[in-house]
């Protein structure tokens, strides 16, 4: 049987759609009303603080940053290429590697919290 | 004799203008700009974070601004798009059998809307936003 990385590609692309899909729309909501003059409580210094610096919410966090941005970097890959790109495999290191280096500054940023 | 094949034209930019559901699918893959763009966002609101009181509130400051309003007006449109889609394709996905019957594709996707709403007020509820 011909070997392929495509399921280790799309493992994390369905994870990340499905969480985006739960998650965003409620994220974006949270900082909508902070743009809007409504900051909600989470979002004041001391609480967010308080609550990034908990181990199981860094995780939480690094989780959610990965899942989202491998999702979008592979969908990014897919439009490229229907959009007449075809140099799939410099597409595809350019944006896992944009969703992997953020997934890992994240992990350095939480760890300084 | 030599033949040349016959290649049809695609122009790369235009073909999603063509016919709505093109459209719809297009606007579908974009919304991955925003997701995407907005995890970069948690990014930086981490090293915001981390940085301090004074570098976090100038981070929440520069919410205020109309392009980050724009920003973020927009992102919620199209990832409500993508939970949309998303949700509307699970049966396709994944379809679920007990016995020897399937579960009708409305019971799969509304079992998706019901997790969604009761997860976003959730969230909502535990970030004190009302």
């Amino acid at each position: 049987m011909a070997r392929s990385n495509k399921p280790i590609v799309w493992g994390p692309f369905a994870a990340g759609g499905t969480l985006t899909a739960f998650l965003t729309p409620a994220l974006i909501l949270l900082t909508l009303l902070a743009a809007l003059g409504h900051a909600p409580d989470l979002l004041a210094y001391e609480r967010l603080h308080a609550v990034a610096s908990h181990w199981l919410a860094k995780l939480v966090i690094v989780g959610i940053v990965f899942l989202s941005l491998w999702s979008a970097a592979h969908r990014l890959r897919i439009t490229l290429y229907d959009l007449g790109m075809r140099a799939d495999a410099l597409v595809a290191t350019v944006v896992y590697l944009i969703a992997v280096a953020g997934t890992l500054a994240a992990i350095v940023y939480l760890l300084r919290i | 004799m030599s033949r040349r094949p016959y290649v049809r034209e695609i122009p790369k930019f235009r073909w999603f203008f063509r016919q709505p559901r093109y459209l719809r699918y297009m606007a579908r893959e974009l919304s991955c700009l925003f997701i995407g763009a907005y995890a970069l966002m948690m990014v930086w609101g981490s090293k915001q974070l981390a940085d301090g009181p004074a570098t976090w509130g100038a981070f929440l400051e520069r919410l205020h601004s109309p392009s980050s309003i724009a920003f973020h007006v927009l992102a919620l449109g199209f990832a409500l798009y993508h939970t949309i889609t998303w949700f509307n394709l699970t049966p396709k996905a994944l379809p679920v059998q007990v016995g020897g019957e399937f579960v009708p594709d409305g019971v799969i996707v509304g079992a998706h809307y019901v997790g969604w709403g009761l997860l976003s007020l959730a969230v909502l509820y535990f970030a004190g936003a009302f």
